[in-house]
């Protein structure tokens, strides 16, 4: 095993026009330990996306970032109201967000298409009643 | 074409502009932040009417050169001063975002 570094972050789910204070930090720890600006772009917009649907869809919830030599791992897990139907979820343009949240630019059904899309793995374990833990794998060789 | 040569070239305001030589290669247009983080590309300049917070998160996690507000849309101190500690540049303009691009685009 190799040794990584760990972040870990409580995203409050009050406050959603300061959401994003997660991805922000990681993207700056990531700049700071030297990793390719592209591979900083997919993580942070993987982790933001992720980090935005805890606090509109969830109330909030924890990030853990795993940094290893050739691979980022992070972890979104929630105890919000679960997602019934997973495949639906993931279609691009399926949202159940509130007026109010689309009308500060969310709600366009494009973030959890986003996080598969810049990741090179992804899993959604979901529970409903009980929460969502999503894992997102980012290789970097 | 940099940040600072497009705001003295169309007359933009500037907003707040913490890395103004830095350069521009293409655009986005959209309103939808979901969009935008998922068809922005690094570099680009980012025309939009949104004139929240989290404009300012996505302007940097997508690490677009700059962005412009189109339409005359204003912004509260709050975000103009985030976007300065984030090293995020905005500009403005009275022009709509249709427009806009037809001006930049042949530039970047
Ligand atoms: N952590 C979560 N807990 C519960 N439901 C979720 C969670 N994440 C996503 N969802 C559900 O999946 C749907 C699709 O999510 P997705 O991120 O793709 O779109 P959105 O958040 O609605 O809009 P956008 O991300 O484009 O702003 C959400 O509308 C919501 O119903
Ligand atoms: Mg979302």
């Amino acid at each position: 095993m190799t040794d990584s570094l760990t972040f870990h972050f409580d995203v409050d789910g009050e406050n959603f026009v300061s959401a994003g204070q997660a991805s922000v930090q990681v993207k700056k720890n990531l700049r700071e330990l030297g990793f390719p600006p592209e591979i900083i772009r997919r993580v942070s917009i993987a982790m933001y996306e992720g980090e935005i649907n805890m606090v509109i869809h969830a109330g909030g919830g924890t990030a853990d970032v795993d940094v290893f030599e050739d691979r980022i791992v992070i972890v979104l897990s929630d105890h919000g109201p679960g997602i019934p139907d997973i495949d639906l979820a993931m279609q691009e343009g399926y949202s159940t967000a509130t007026d109010n949240v689309r009308s500060l630019g969310f709600g366009a059904g494009m973030g959890l298409p986003n996080m598969k899309r810049y990741t090179d793995e992804m899993r959604i374990d979901s529970t409903v009643g009980k929460g969502t833990v999503i894992t997102m794998c980012i290789l970097c060789s | 074409m940099t940040v600072n040569e497009l705001t003295e070239k169309y007359g933009l305001s500037p907003v707040i502009v913490p890395e103004g030589e830095r350069e521009i290669r293409g655009g986005y247009c959209g309103d939808l932040l979901s969009w935008v983080m998922g068809r922005a590309q690094q570099d680009n300049v980012w025309i939009t009417i949104m004139s929240n917070m989290n404009i300012v998160a996505v302007a940097s996690l997508s690490d677009v050169s700059a962005v412009v507000l189109a339409e005359g849309v204003s912004l509260e101190q709050s975000v103009i001063d985030t976007a300065a500690a984030k090293g995020v540049n905005i500009l403005a303009s009275e022009k709509g975002a249709f427009e806009l691009a037809a001006l930049i685009a042949p530039d970047v």
